[in-house]
């Protein structure tokens, strides 16, 4: 707390939408384009009133649809302008297509998804489908374990997204309910110290068809054109370079959140994966969100008792920082990762493929597991996860796979 | 205010083209020609965006463009939602005074395919919401782009590949949707309907759609060679016949008030001069199979409906 006082920080009590949408306030957003779905409402309905209210200088487009939220941020962003939307489930469903072509017009779009079930059957509440159905459609990812880090991450994602080595939209998942609508402490930072940190955007030199080096965005004194038809000559070297923004994100995203903890006096990890308690664990889960606060705790009891347990959280699931996971996992001698959504006929869920395909090359093989939990919001409490640990100790122990995808907290 | 500028031959023939020469229209694409005039209507700093479509495939095969304003293409269904989001950014950044030009306008360009049915939902709410642009419909009644497919815009008895002119059902079943009808219905403030056979009747309707404070609709007809099965050295001559025969009247609408456009005018004035929609049909390849004796009665719906259309028209234009 002494820290934040000295950064002149406050705390309020947000839940995780009013933290996204305070964040989104002191950002400078030009146009936020949006459309109302649960869990992610409070966020459109408190924005909506800073507007109304004469708190913000943002225009702010109630569209008719999710896919025409996230045109409208894509048009308004190549024009010039800050912008940010928000969403879940079938609303990041129904944006699918303009996400990829959001990436692919480099239009640095930023993003709150309060995750939630996709249908069907209609659900509303927490799970990672939505968001891990958009995992490759070259959107930069991020998922908060807290409201408050839910806040940092909305102000950071700005300066990512806008970074002109990186130009690509980013999202910030936020767990449904979890986090959404749970009230927490959230330190916040004054509106002239964000301000300070995202500044104005700022635009690549693209050359015109006159040859002239030009801003890259619709400007009238500048013509360009954006969104051409783009065929075998040319269409892959153009995804090639959008590729080439997401390498070099890893490394903006951690010194961007090293410069937000100067400021805010927070960090999580090292801004693309935390650790707890990993230095010497031998029993590791990997997971994403919320959860990894329960995890925690478990963590604790565990090392009380002398278990060598312990987390590893990604942050980062886009660009997947696969450097920093296998040196968080060297040690590990059994790991469990935590999906929360399920790849349908695959092995294991999206999280799995990721965590074992990274440890391949590594030369590295500790047994690796998946479990699949929480869809539909089914609630993931402390004695699940005990339970995950002890399966860990004795494939440990046993160095045999009895599972290696199971379902875990359901009737079977 | 209106504009000084009174669209003679001369000057339009000495504005520099916007929309240039060297892109892949096909020969006697209306279409094209409907983009170059409402470019040569333009009043000063515009940033334009279409539809997929035609249009946008054939001036921009990257690394080229036709283009000598800023245009962004994204989707299908998006030209409208394109539109408020250019728009919107346009307001807010020169309230920031992080834009020099004192006000620029926005054109949305849609196909029918992207109009009447994929994107109506994106029109609907732009319009609904206000916003400042002017969306032009040019309507080449189906989906050429992907090869001639029928759509909302495809009017009665005409032959596409997906509505073929087969043994028992002589091509599309059912009407041509009345989109700039239910484009009035929004009570918006400007909607007009179009043609390129009567080109200083467009030049005045572009202009007059984006000096309107708030959303305005222009609905052109712009006839395709290749998917109309027309003489391309015809495509202005049948868009004229689309005005001649009253199958396309050319009317505009302020702020819901009706009123007959000087081409259209003429055939309600002196009805004589209205001529049969047989004579549009036939320079048509799409309606030949009409022509048979077993599918003669479809020309006669298509008459009616014509009629019926045309005479709801005048009532809307205080024309009795």
């Amino acid at each position: 707390m002494t820290a934040i006082h000295q950064k002149g920080q406050k705390v309020i009590a947000l839940n995780g939408d009013e933290a996204v949408a305070y964040a989104v306030k002191q950002c400078d957003v030009d146009v936020v384009a949006a459309y109302p779905i649960t869990p992610q409402t409070i966020i459109v309905e408190k924005f909506s009133e800073y507007v109304h209210d004469g708190e913000v200088d943002t225009e702010f487009i109630c569209t008719e649809s999710e896919h025409s939220a996230l045109t409208c941020c894509l048009t308004a962003a190549a024009v010039g302008a800050r912008t940010f939307t928000a969403t879940a489930s079938a609303g990041l469903a129904l944006m699918h297509e303009i996400l990829y072509v959001t990436s692919g017009c480099r239009a640095p779009v930023v993003m709150a998804v309060a995750n939630r079930a996709l249908s069907a059957p209609i659900n509303i509440h927490c799970d990672h489908s939505d968001s891990m159905a958009e995992r490759d459609s070259g959107w930069i990812q991020l998922y908060a374990e807290n409201s408050q880090e839910a806040y940092d991450s909305i102000i950071q994602a700005f300066r990512i997204a806008e970074h002109l080595e990186i130009l690509l939209p980013t999202l910030v998942g936020l767990d449904g309910f979890f986090l959404s609508h749970t009230l927490e402490n959230v330190a916040v930072l004054p509106d002239e110290t964000v301000r300070n940190f995202v500044k104005q955007r700022q635009f690549p030199l693209v050359e015109n068809h006159d040859g002239k080096m030009v801003p890259f965005k619709l400007d009238p004194e500048n013509p360009i054109t954006i969104g051409p038809l783009d065929l075998q000559d040319y269409y892959f070297e153009h995804k090639r370079q959008q590729e080439e923004g997401m390498q070099k994100a890893p490394e903006i995203i951690r010194k961007i959140h090293d410069e937000f903890a100067e400021r805010s006096g927070r960090t999580y990890g090292n801004g693309l994966v935390e650790t707890y308690g990993l230095d010497d664990a031998e029993l590791v889960t990997v997971c994403l969100g919320s959860t990894a606060g329960t995890v925690k705790t478990v963590v604790d009891q565990l090392r009380a008792k002398g278990v060598k347990a312990g987390l590893l959280r990604i942050r980062a699931f886009r660009p997947l920082p696969v450097q920093d996971i296998v040196e968080a996992l060297r040690n590990a001698k059994a790991i469990a990762v935590m999906d929360r959504s399920c790849s349908f006929g695959g092995y294991g869920g999206p999280v799995f493929h990721e965590i074992r395909h990274a440890l391949y090359d590594s030369n590295l093989h500790p047994p690796t597991v998946d479990y699949i939990y929480g869809l539909g919001g089914r609630d993931m409490p402390q004695h699940m996860i005990q339970r995950i640990y002890q399966d860990l100790e004795k494939i440990r122990i046993t160095g045999k796979i009895q599972h290696p995808v199971q379902f875990i907290g359901l009737r079977e | 205010m209106s504009s000084e500028w009174k669209f003679t031959a001369k000057e339009i023939a000495e504005r520099t083209d916007l929309f240039m020469s060297g892109h892949r229209a096909c020969a006697g694409c209306a279409p094209a020609t409907v983009h170059r005039l409402v470019l040569k209507a333009i009043r000063g700093p515009t940033i334009a965006t279409n539809s997929t479509g035609c249009m946008e495939v054939t001036s921009t095969i990257y690394p080229f463009t036709a283009w000598k304003i800023p245009w962004i293409h994204t989707a299908f269904e998006t030209a409208a939602a394109n539109a408020s989001g250019i728009e919107t950014a346009l307001k807010v950044l020169k309230r920031k005074d992080r834009i020099e030009h004192e006000h620029v306008d926005v054109i949305a360009f849609g196909g029918d395919g992207g109009t009447f049915d994929i994107g109506i939902q994106a029109l609907s709410g732009a319009v609904e919401r206000g916003h400042d642009f002017l969306y032009v419909l040019y309507d080449n009644e189906a989906y050429m782009n992907t090869g001639i497919q029928r759509s909302g815009g495809t009017p009665l008895g005409a032959w596409t590949t997906t509505s073929p002119a087969g043994r028992r059902i002589p091509g599309k079943p059912q009407l041509k949707k009345p989109i700039a009808d239910i484009m009035v219905a929004h009570e918006m403030p400007y909607v007009a309907t179009a043609s390129p056979a009567f080109w200083t009747d467009l030049l005045r309707k572009v202009r007059r759609g984006l000096e309107v404070d708030g959303p305005a609709f222009l609905h052109v007809i712009a006839p395709c060679p290749r998917g109309w099965r027309s003489d391309p050295s015809k495509s202005i001559a049948i868009s004229r016949l689309a005005v001649e025969t009253c199958t396309f009247p050319l009317w505009e609408a302020t702020d819901g008030e009706y009123s007959l456009s000087a081409p259209s005018k003429v055939m309600a004035l002196r009805p004589e001069r209205k001529k049969t929609v047989t004579e549009y049909l036939k320079m048509q390849g799409r309606f030949r199979h009409l022509f048979k004796p077993e599918f003669e009665h479809v020309i006669g719906r298509i008459q009616e409906t014509v009629n019926k259309r045309w005479h709801k028209l005048l009532g809307k234009c205080n024309i009795s």
